[in-house]
């Protein structure tokens, strides 16, 4: 058999369709993004407003993409109920919030508000994180196949409908104080305060996990255990109290992020945290499962995509109200990574050793 | 950076019984507070077990209690020392429910925790105020403590026979509506019977004690007859077998027979459960047999009954007006369809990452079918309306009753062809690829083949479902269509044992039937499934009536796990037992 039909041979059918799957969204992608800018129905200012809402919903995906990347990188176990530990931080930081807002503190002293129902929810949501770990997921540290993945499944839906009996089915709406409905204006465009704010902690936040990570000991214990759990078991590392630090760091995350959301839908109720989550997900493969700054860099691209994508990609081929079809652009993408790209953007190492 | 990395591993004491079984205690007692937070105490006391005397939170309570002193009695080497810890465990778990009475009093979270009632209150107190309430919680936790501890201790054959007798009661009583409607229709030795038992309300008092001890003697005789039995040979393979046969076969013929006595309400119940066993077998195939874990199974399951309904229905949004019988091959065929369309791109797609893209191929399914976009082609958020119920001649199917027969029909010819699948070349294929898919390659199964086989046949039952579905609703609508459905497919053949086509029934029945059948249940039963699959994961991955490869398989699996000591990623000794298990 000569070389060119093996080559052939193995060039079967499937892969056919899936280049034929690739090229298809590509096309829609260019074909919509040119005839929506040539029909340039949208101002520079809606542009501006769409591309603020990506950064803004891109810094949170990218600190719950964290919790999921390091969790994975420890265990390699997907810690599916990450997004409901999400929506824990969410509505402990509601209670503060509106709690604060009864009282005027919301009003009148904002910082110490803020910092106030930032520290309610990241208590509560890192207590629940180590809680899971400890009940749930230590017992399936070494089994092997579905069952740690079924296992999170359950966890997941017992935490939101353990929510849903103790606080209500109705959907809460988060407070809203003066301060944080103001916009700056830079050269004649407004810009949401609650944007600036998000951003702007987000990145503080994220810096200071990175710090924690690289320079600490802890964080230095937790990236041996990440490259070869034996190896650093051998060095006298104790993987347990390093995976429960892991799953600290990601409770932490998962509860600013929680408020941050919820400040920006101003809205909590118990199924919250699966959307986001899920996104959050495909934000750390987008990025490269097990590798923190991918994780960040996901999250960003992966809100700016969500928010510019339905305006710029589907207007333009005359799909009427697009927006609806956010979440559709936001799994398409999380479906073409897993397909496409498991390993993500910068995940070489992490894919060759999942080989 | 420091110099020295160490993270060394803490050394702890071990726990003294005294600290074991205080622990015991306070984990039984955060189970009870637990359930009294969440609502699901005074939602269960809502029925009663005995009436006026007892219900069905009570009962959980005083099951927590007995739970508390059987596990604390468990540590315990001498008899005294048993029921001394049984006593205490069950006193600390009843001095939390005393403490969450107290600070109920003491300050009003209701407007924080919402379940947190005056009703909630009255129940943990029995009506007799703080004091009095919390002595009871107490020194009733105590005595329930002291029973469970007993009954640890007490020989197996005694302790079959008081469970025997109160399992039987609970049942009685919680599901008197039913019990007194089946023994009225059917005879007038049954309606006396019923008249003895219980009140028109619920189980009395008499017949509880009645149904007690009948159900001990039967019990005790049956204990009696399998000791004999047990003295002369043990029971071989054969004639295991054959018992389950029978047993499987009884429950069959029950289900079969119970809706003609039961009437509609019934009917429908067994309908639903029929339904998720039609699609539970699917999802077997797939998860099972292939081990292709697919959360967006509900993406077929809404094909099957959107084209049902867009070929049959009366409305605007019809594209024919077929009759069902032509209707529903076309479902099923599209199902598969779509199943494969699925499937092809998820091909190279394997394990933790496969659940997570199928199941944002079922989100975009439901995004898709909720959106404007689509709407004027499948209805929208309004749905399809009018579906006319399917007709065989001139009789319309159109009570739950007579779905219901349809139903289990649709199943037995799915349960056959999965019966025949499984054994065949294809299912051995997909055992093969479940196990290790690049070997199952190399010995030369046909990946792509076998997999899109798998997506296909377990799509063509979630259409078939589907298609039931929607002549059963006579409307389809998108919020039917909700990633729940999928998880509750999972979690039943989870229950049931994955693999298993008996488990399927299983565990349809515990998991849609019996939640629907305690109809204040409600949106507990979600709650009930994520508590299930987190515990059956735990305690019995192998489900409640495994396949028998699964479970050689899975004792195989942690013989080697055990052996494999260089993973160890646990300090030496807290986790033994576990990996040996």
């Amino acid at each position: 058999m000569s070389a060119t039909t093996l080559t052939l041979r193995r060039f079967n059918a499937v892969d056919v369709i899936l280049w034929l799957l690739r090229i298809g969204v590509l096309l829609i992608v260019v074909i919509g993004t040119l005839a929506t800018l040539i029909k340039a129905r949208y101002t520079i200012a809606q542009w501006l407003d769409f591309v603020m809402f990506g950064l803004t919903i891109g810094s949170i995906y990218a600190q719950i993409a964290l919790g999921y990347t390091m969790v994975y990188g420890v265990l390699r176990l997907i810690n599916f109920a990450h997004g409901d530990i999400v929506m824990t931080g969410a509505f402990a930081g509601y209670f503060a919030a509106a709690g604060f807002d009864r009282s005027g503190l919301l009003e009148s002293r904002p910082v110490l508000a803020m910092a106030g129902i930032l520290l309610v929810a990241v208590l509560t949501s890192t207590c629940i994180a180590v809680l899971t770990e400890r009940i749930a997921y230590r017992p399936f540290r070494r089994v092997q196949g579905l069952a740690p993945l079924i296992c999170a499944i359950g966890v997941s839906f017992f935490l939101e409908q353990t929510f849903r009996g103790l606080f209500g089915s109705s959907v809460k709406s988060y407070p809203d104080p003066s301060w944080l409905r103001a916009a700056f204006v830079v050269f004649g465009f407004r810009i949401p305060r609650v944007d600036v704010l998000v951003i702007g902690l987000a990145l503080v936040f994220m810096a200071l996990l990175y710090m924690v990570v690289q320079r600490t000991r802890m964080g230095t214990a937790m990236r041996a255990v990440a490259e070869d759990a034996e190896a650093a078991a051998l060095m006298g590392i104790d993987v347990n109290r390093v995976i429960v630090f892991t799953f600290m760091l990601g409770g932490v995350m998962a509860g600013i992020a929680g408020v941050f959301y919820a400040f920006l839908y101003k809205q909590v109720y118990f199924f919250m945290g699966f959307t986001p989550g899920i996104k959050a997900f495909g934000a750390a493969v987008l990025g490269g499962i097990g590798s923190i700054p991918g994780a960040m860099l996901g999250g960003f691209f992966l809100g700016m995509v969500e928010s510019v994508g339905p305006t710029l990609f589907l207007d333009g081929i005359g799909i009427p109200a697009p927006y609806q079809l956010r979440d559709l652009i936001a799994f398409t993408l999380l479906i073409m990574v897993l397909i496409f790209r498991p390993q993500g953007i910068l995940g070489e190492r992490m894919a060759r050793k999942r080989a | 950076m420091p110099t020295s990395l160490a993270i060394l591993p803490r050394r702890r004491q071990p726990a003294t019984p005294l600290q074991r079984t205080l622990g015991v205690g306070l984990v039984f007692g955060v189970i009870g507070v637990y359930l009294a937070a969440v609502g699901l105490l005074p939602m269960l006391n809502k029925r009663s077990v005995i009436v006026d005397t007892i219900g069905l939170g009570d009962a959980t309570m005083i099951a927590i209690g007995l739970g508390a002193g059987a596990m604390a009695a468990r540590h315990a080497h001498t008899r005294g020392g048993a029921t001394l810890h049984g006593l205490l465990a069950g006193a600390v778990a009843g001095a939390m429910a005393a403490a969450l009475a107290v600070v109920m009093q003491l300050v009003s979270l209701q407007s924080i925790f919402i379940q947190l009632s005056p009703a909630l209150f009255t129940m943990l107190t029995l009506g007799l105020g703080l004091a009095g309430g919390a002595a009871v919680l107490i020194g009733g936790g105590a005595a329930a403590g002291l029973a469970g501890a007993l009954l640890r201790d007490s020989p197996p054959g005694g302790r079959r026979i008081v469970l025997a007798g109160l399992g039987t009661v609970v049942v009685a009583g919680v599901f008197q509506e039913l019990i007194q409607l089946v023994l009225q229709n059917a005879g007038a030795l049954t309606t006396s019977a019923s008249e003895f038992f219980y009140t028109w309300e619920g189980l009395s008092q008499q017949g509880a004690a009645a149904i007690f001890v009948i159900a001990a003697i039967i019990a005790g005789l049956n204990a009696m007859v399998q000791r004999r039995a047990a003295g002369r040979v043990a029971a071989s393979e054969r004639r295991v077998r054959l018992r389950r046969l029978l047993r499987a076969g009884i429950l069959l013929l029950l289900l079969v027979c119970f809706p003609l006595l039961a009437g509609s309400y019934i009917g429908q119940v067994l309908m639903l459960v029929g339904l998720y066993i039609l699609m539970g077998m699917g999802l077997n195939l797939e998860v099972g047999l292939a081990g292709l874990l697919d959360l967006g199974f509900v993406a077929f399951f809404a094909v099957g009954a959107y084209t049902t309904a867009l070929l049959t229905a009366d409305s605007a949004h019809a594209l024919a007006a077929l009759s069902y019988w032509e209707a529903m091959p076309i479902a099923v065929l599209l199902s598969i369809c779509v199943g494969v369309i699925f499937g092809i791109p998820v091909l190279g797609v394997r394990g933790d990452y496969l659940a997570v893209a199928t199941m944002g191929l079922g989100e975009i399914v439901r995004v898709i079918v909720t959106s404007d976009f689509a709407a004027p082609l499948l209805g929208g958020a309004q749905g399809v309306l009018q579906i006319p119920k399917p007709r065989i001649g001139a009789t319309v199917l159109a009570t739950p009753v007579a779905l219901f027969y349809l139903t289990l029909a649709a199943s037995a010819v799915a349960a056959y062809v999965a019966w025949r699948l499984e054994n065949s070349r294809l299912g051995r294929a997909w055992m093969a690829l479940r196990d290790d898919e690049d070997v199952a390659q190399a010995l030369g199964v046909n990946l792509i083949r076998s997999k899109l086989l798998a997506y296909g046949l377990g799509a063509a039952f979630a259409g078939l479902g589907g298609s039931i579905f929607a002549v059963m609703l006579s409307s389809v609508y998108p919020s039917s269509f909700q990633l729940l459905i999928s998880i509750n497919v999972l979690a039943l053949i989870i229950v049931g044992g994955m693999g298993s086509l008996p488990g399927v029934v299983v565990g349809s029945l515990a998991l849609i039937g019996l939640p629907e059948l305690l109809r204040e249940f409600g949106e507990y039963r979600y709650l009930f499934y994520g508590a299930v699959l987190v515990i059956m994961m735990r305690l019995k991955p192998e489900g409640l009536w495994p396949s028998e490869v699964r479970r050689r398989e899975l004792h195989a699996g942690d013989e080697a796990e055990a052996l494999d000591a260089g993973a160890d990623l646990l300090p030496a000794g807290q986790h033994a037992s576990s990996a040996a298990e």
